[in-house]
């Protein structure tokens, strides 16, 4: 079984982004940018399914500007056997990637596409679940344990309140929560293999698809800032400040 | 035209979320209707009547519709579509696991998380984890549309007094099947409604200590929450997670401990009434958007609290 694996460029978890003075965006200029951290938890279990003898080929996707190239090769580095890019400059949203994806899914028949819940850019949340739909399979969003036995998955999804467990049909996309699995560290001979690693090149056009965008950005702006408050030297002033000046207690 | 709101219910009941998404549908402009998709689900059809604001209450009741299974519930919607101009879902694991399905069914780019409605077409939405705001417009036939439950008011959930009909329930897709749940027994109120929160973090040490915060909670009918660094360390389950990649919360009175206040827990939080910080590293950033702090050793300051309140 393929396992297709679709990965986003994003800006760093760790970078903290500044809002754009004339409010078209945030900052990207000169910015570590790096894999959306839930499609690292993705690559890492196609991974683990290929060590366990169930996947056969896993294959990292990206959607993007040509340095999307730079997270391929990270996926390939993890041990990706092969990489897809989908190149173009256009403003991607959600439901042209899923359509980019799905032009893929028909291409490669894969039995299973793994991908993060969101991505920190965005966090739109909706790219696994627009490619189920596009496709007609089933989904296992939010996962946190996926087991494949008998040409079905078994995934435990991270739901309001718990868990929930539910058995869908392959082929099938899941989208990964946190605790799926801890992603391994990618090391420097890998690095170097994944060089030699093939990667495709395709544009939206080659595969059939208008990525024009839905949502026009009218303007991004800073939230509004939470002021500081003050400290309290002691318990019993904070009790008192809570019922008597607050009164929220 | 009208707009449609998925209800977040467990057949029995009506989910509170339901009632922020309502507002918001209302801010829409037009008509509320509310889908009821579940099984046996008359009650939590008779509760989404009773919302003021709503003209009509939609049901469909067939067994597949029970677990809230993503194929079957967005079949019926994308069914029911066509008399609409928004469909609104509250961004729950629930909505948020349906309606991108929805969307991508009826040839829409959804709008996630939206916490205001600028026009019927513009909405507002937060980016990168809270620390950004973007204003967008849509120029798709249908605004599908996810509701931030803390950037809208609940509506009245009495007052209503909308017409209940039944709709033709769609089929079981027959690709997906439940099999389990394992809800956190708990006494005290569900984190994502709760008036008042008490949250650790990685300070606490262990999930153990987590034990000295139970009493605290206790004593002010709280919820219990936790920081991502406390859930990766293993301290607490997942769904205690208060922060961007867990619950978005915003109580009347939210009590940090031992959390120093990273960025992705602040988008979590940011938007409590008061916020009440207790941590020993007195340049922990938690300070900076806390309404009281004190600084100090948790596991003497918390027991002095509960011995305070009484």
């Amino acid at each position: 079984m393929k396992v297709l694996v679709p990965v986003k460029r994003v800006v760093d978890y760790n970078v903290k982004v500044r809002v754009k003075a004339d409010q078209t965006g945030v900052e990207t200029a000169n910015v570590k940018m790096s894999m959306n951290p839930f499609d690292e938890i993705a690559v890492e279990e196609a991974m683990r399914l290929k060590e366990a003898g169930i996947a056969t080929e896993v294959i990292a996707v990206s959607c993007g500007v040509a340095a999307c190239g730079e997270t391929l090769r990270t996926a390939l580095a993890i041990g990706a056997d092969r990489a897809i890019l989908v190149e173009t400059d256009a403003d991607l949203q959600p439901l042209a990637v899923a359509k980019l994806l799905a032009a893929v899914c028909k291409k490669e028949g894969p039995g299973l596409v793994i991908l993060g819940k969101q991505a920190i850019d965005d966090d739109a949340n909706q790219t696994g679940q627009m490619l189920a739909a596009l496709m007609g399979w089933p989904q296992a969003t939010f996962a946190s344990k996926v087991t494949i036995a008998d040409g079905k998955a078994q995934v435990t999804r991270e739901v309001d309140g718990g868990l929930e467990t539910i058995k869908i049909n392959l082929p099938a996309i899941v989208t990964t929560d946190l605790r799926l699995n801890e992603p391994r560290y990618v090391t420097l001979p890998n690095i170097m293999k994944a060089k030699k690693k093939p990667m495709e090149n395709h544009k939206p056009a080659d595969l059939g698809v208008d990525v024009a965008p839905r949502l026009k950005t009218l303007k991004v702006t800073e939230p509004p800032k939470r002021s500081a408050g003050i400290k309290v030297p002691d318990i019993k002033t904070l009790v008192d400040k809570l019922k008597n000046e607050a009164k929220v207690i | 035209m009208a707009s449609l709101v998925i209800a977040e219910h467990d057949n029995a009941s009506l989910k509170g979320a339901t009632l922020n998404t309502v507002t918001a549908a209302v801010k829409c402009g037009g008509d509320v209707h509310v889908l009821v998709a579940g099984s046996n689900c008359g009650a939590a059809a008779a509760a989404a009547a009773q919302i003021a604001g709503v003209s009509k209450v939609l049901v469909a009741d067939a067994p597949h519709f029970a677990d809230a299974l993503a194929e079957n519930v967005a079949a019926q919607v994308v069914s029911m579509a066509a008399a609409y101009s928004h469909i609104l879902a509250p961004a729950t694991a629930n909505g948020k696991n349906i309606l991108p399905r929805v969307a991508a069914l009826l040839d829409c780019q959804q709008i996630s998380e939206i916490i205001a409605v600028e026009a019927p077409d513009t909405f507002v939405r937060p980016i990168y984890a809270g620390n950004a705001l973007a204003t967008v417009q849509s120029s798709d036939a249908k605004k599908i549309i996810t509701v931030r439950t803390t950037g809208f008011d609940g509506a009245a959930a009495t007052g209503g007094s909308a017409a209940v009909e039944t709709v033709a329930a769609q089929g079981d897709a027959g690709i997906s099947a439940f099999i389990g749940r394992e809800v956190a027994k708990s006494e005290r109120p569900e984190l994502a409604g709760a008036k008042i929160i008490v949250s650790g973090g990685r300070g606490m040490g262990s999930g153990e200590n987590f034990k000295i915060l139970e009493p605290l909670a206790d004593k002010l009918g709280a919820a219990m929450g936790a920081s991502r660094a406390a859930v990766d360390a293993g301290f607490v389950p997942n769904d205690w997670q208060v922060g961007q990649t867990g619950k978005i919360v915003a109580p009347t009175l939210y009590i940090a401990v031992g959390i120093s206040g990273a960025i992705q827990h602040l988008a979590g939080m940011k938007d409590s009434k008061t916020i009440v910080a207790i941590n020993k590293d007195p340049e922990a950033p938690i300070f900076s958007v806390a309404d009281y702090g004190i600084v100090g050793d948790l596991f003497t300051l918390v027991p002095e609290l509960i011995a305070e309140l009484g």
